[in-house]
């Protein structure tokens, strides 16, 4: 059965901890992590509640494969409504925190209310405890992980918290655990934070082993696993090269967004990619990647260990930044350096390291700087206004100041820490914000790649690449190859995406693996670990559930088809370079067939027959 | 032949993949806290390195057992743990140098890897090849050769 049946219930303003049964019958109609929390919170929740007052809850929630041997089962999920964007919010994180909470015996954890004082949940085993956090409150993601571990005298205990960044009210604010591993967009750290609650540290011995069946487990787990080492993808190309492989693809094919997305390519890609990170360095003849590293039970590996080059302006005289850590995923180089027309690698670097060490989000936070460049360029801030940056696009020295700033919460970057949207309101220029509902874009162009804008325009929540990645039917060719630059087929493509992702976010395995892996090999898996007669259909069809329940979440949370767009940009200015020269995204052509092919009304409403069809 | 496991800490990412088939192999349960071999993390070097007893010739933990609940298995080498026998003391964690040996407080005996009778479920499990079980003469031949490709003068 692969679940623990046990959830824990933590009311944050009462300060009590209790054990309840997880809902079977809900389990049996939406499996576990993503859908299983978002039919939680959509029961529990009302979904116009403000996202950072007490009513609002937070589920940290494992899937039934988490914390067993199938490859990339460590994955756990956040789950909340969105500060930044006011929809539903479901940021999935690796690392070793979900299988420790599914070794100490529970399915997922639900936080509601706000503690009068700063607290932290410390999980063992059954034993769950809240302790004061004072002496937590105001220091980083390293230095509370540190602390933990000291006063617990455990150096096997997981722990997963906020950074100042989320104290200080940073709207993109994530939950870090380990060190360096994120649940990181649309501000989960930030309700967190909102509710006085600075970690969750844990420590889980009982294991997992009530799988259904072992023997078909096994069996389904290996080949599976074979399937991933054999893929060119997930068995070469990212092990070695890690997410970064995209950076050198996705700017030759003109889809990289430039300088807040005014172009399609950029000149410095080759600085800032995989292959630069590979390059040793003059100073000591290291190169920036020192390993490839592995979640928890994952056999693909694609993770970057790092470190700056101890010459480099951004860290001299502060050795805390020379060892090696969490270095750049392909995101992350592209919000904080093509974005923002940056090209020092080791600036990017730093900048991500100080988005680790205070918990915040490098898309949106890049995102964002590369706004305020823009609008720093057009005259709409100055100096003044910045605290004295000279925000240029280009700039390695505007970009790492930035992220100090956001990650204590102070001067400009108490700005720059409302996202885009925001900031480009205050100065009265809103389309300049490269953002849906409130999110920023990740690091594909829509123009470049038509079914990117259909995937962003829809996502659940909010400008989004995990939530239908049709960049590998688009330009990788998988699981079919698909023409990027016309709108044919992509509605059914985009949903097909969607649900299936939904699926795979549900099971506690990694969405990395759907470069090689279909529902046919996930659900194998699935059924092997739990009751239930978990089919590729089945799969599929959940997958359409849970798409629809977040979507009836969002509409009654107050938004409608009219937030279902993209930025004037995106579709009014044309690409300049590359295969898309001359495209702009043509969502109004892809739009109305989707609302279709879902069972929604022409206004977005999923109809009464998809919604009992589905049975919501 | 004689095997022993090859452990090469510079191919392991640091997955638990080999914590898991060990702990599923003794304890029939995934669970990394029971395992007998451990990775461990040197974060600030970006260095991973699994571990686990390497079955000394003449074995601390053996000789140290006051009631002989560590034997030899005559096949594989391997210095196994009696658990009838065992009572618990913990002499043989004292006395192995390596901490490889260690106490599970949930059966009252000591635990430690017995190579699985001669199959070993970590070296089977490891995606990258860092855990290997090979010719126990011979765990230095890989590198061996390595380095031998180093030493042939290049054209």
């Amino acid at each position: 059965m692969a679940w623990t049946r046990k959830i824990l219930r933590v009311n944050l303003t009462a300060g009590t901890c209790k054990p309840e049964p997880l809902n079977m019958e809900w389990a049996a109609l939406y499996l576990g992590q993503r859908g299983l929390a978002t039919k939680y919170l959509a029961e529990e929740i009302d979904p116009k509640v403000d996202a950072l007052s007490p009513g609002n809850k937070l589920i940290m929630a494992t899937g039934p494969l988490t914390g067993t041997m199938a490859s990339t089962g460590g994955r756990y999920s956040v789950i909340t409504k969105s500060p930044l964007t006011g929809a539903i919010a479901c940021s999935n994180s690796g690392g070793f925190i979900g299988n420790e909470m599914k070794m100490a015996g529970w399915d997922m954890i639900i936080f509601e209310g706000k503690s009068p004082n700063p607290v932290y949940l410390y999980l063992e085993n059954e034993h769950a405890e809240l302790c004061s956090a004072e002496h937590l409150w105001g220091k980083s993601v390293w230095e509370t992980d540190h602390l933990l571990h000291n006063a617990h005298q455990d150096p096997q205990l997981r722990i997963a918290c906020v950074g100042r960044s989320a104290e200080e009210g940073c709207l993109y604010a994530g939950v870090i655990n380990d060190i360096h591993r994120a649940a990181g967009r649309s501000g989960v750290g930030t309700v967190m934070a909102s509710k006085n609650l600075k970690a969750v540290a844990i420590r889980g011995t009982r294991g997992v082993g009530n799988v259904r069946d072992f023997k078909a487990f096994f069996k389904a787990t290996q080949a599976a696993k074979a399937v991933l080492a054999g893929n060119p993808v997930t068995g070469e190309g990212l092990p070695k090269l890690g997410t970064q492989v995209l950076m050198n693809v996705i700017n030759e094919v003109g889809a990289m967004p430039t300088r807040n997305m005014r172009e399609v390519q950029f000149e410095g890609a080759n600085r800032i990619s995989a292959e630069a990170m590979l390059v040793p360095r003059e100073s000591d003849g290291k190169p920036n990647l020192v390993t490839n590293a592995a979640c928890f039970g994952c056999t693909i590996a694609c993770g970057r260990i790092s470190t700056i080059d101890p010459k480099h302006y951004t860290i001299a005289n502060k050795p805390e930044y020379m060892g090696a850590n969490g270095g750049l995923e392909y995101e992350a180089a592209w919000a904080l350096g093509s974005d923002t027309g940056v090209d020092d690698l080791d600036a990017l670097t730093y900048a991500n390291f100080i988005c680790n060490e205070d918990g915040f989000d490098p898309i949106s936070f890049g995102a964002t700087v590369a706004a305020a460049m823009e609008l720093y360029e057009i005259g709409a801030i100055t100096k003044e206004t910045t605290g004295g940056i000279e925000m240029k696009f280009g700039s390695a020295e505007a970009l790492t100041r930035s992220a100090e700033l956001v990650a204590k919460g102070e001067g400009f970057g108490r700005e720059l820490a409302l996202g885009s949207k925001r900031l480009t309101e205050k100065y009265g220029h809103p389309d300049l914000s490269m953002t849906v509902k409130g999110q920023e874009f990740p690091a594909y162009d829509p123009r470049g790649i038509q079914g990117m804008g259909l995937t962003y325009a829809t996502s659940n929540r909010g400008a989004c690449h995990l939530r239908s990645y049709t960049v590998s039917s688009e330009i990788l060719g998988v699981p079919v190859k698909t023409d990027p630059l016309t709108t044919d087929g992509k509605p059914e493509l985009v949903k097909a995406f969607q649900d299936a992702t939904a699926a795979v976010d549900s099971s506690g395995l990694c969405v990395f693996t759907t470069f090689a892996w279909t529902l046919e090999d996930i659900a194998p898996q699935v059924d092997a670990a739990c009751e239930g007669g978990w089919s590729p259909e089945k799969m599929l069809e959940m997958g359409e559930r849970i798409w629809n329940l977040e979507r009836k979440f969002n509409m009654d949370a107050g938004l409608t088809a009219a937030d279902d767009t993209l930025p004037k940009r995106l579709l009014k200015d044309a690409a300049k370079t590359g295969p898309a020269k001359g495209k702009v995204n043509e969502l109004h052509k892809m739009l109305p067939h989707y609302y279709e092919i879902r069972g929604w009304t022409p206004e977005g409403v999923p109809t009464a027959e998809t919604v009992s069809r589905l049975r919501l | 032949m004689l095997k022993a496991l090859q452990l090469e800490p510079e191919k392991c990412t640091g997955c638990l993949q080999c914590e898991m088939a060990c702990s599923y192999e003794n304890e029939a349960v995934f669970n990394p806290s029971k395992s007998r071999i451990k990775v461990f993390n040197f974060h600030d070097e970006g260095r991973f390195a699994p571990y686990t007893c390497s079955q000394c010739s003449e074995a601390w933990c053996m000789h140290a057992c006051p009631v002989e609940a560590i034997v030899i298995n005559q096949q594989t080498g391997a210095k196994e743990v009696i658990e009838d026998v065992c009572v618990g003391c913990k002499v043989c964690t004292i006395a192995c140098p390596f901490g490889t040996v260690n106490y599970n407080s949930d059966s009252g005996k000591v635990i430690k890897c017995d190579l699985c009778g001669g199959d070993p479920a970590c070296a089977t499990a490891c995606p990258t090849g860092a855990i290997t079980y090979v010719d126990a003469d011979h765990t230095g031949l890989a590198r061996m050769k390595a380095h031998a490709g180093q030493s042939i003068p290049k054209n």
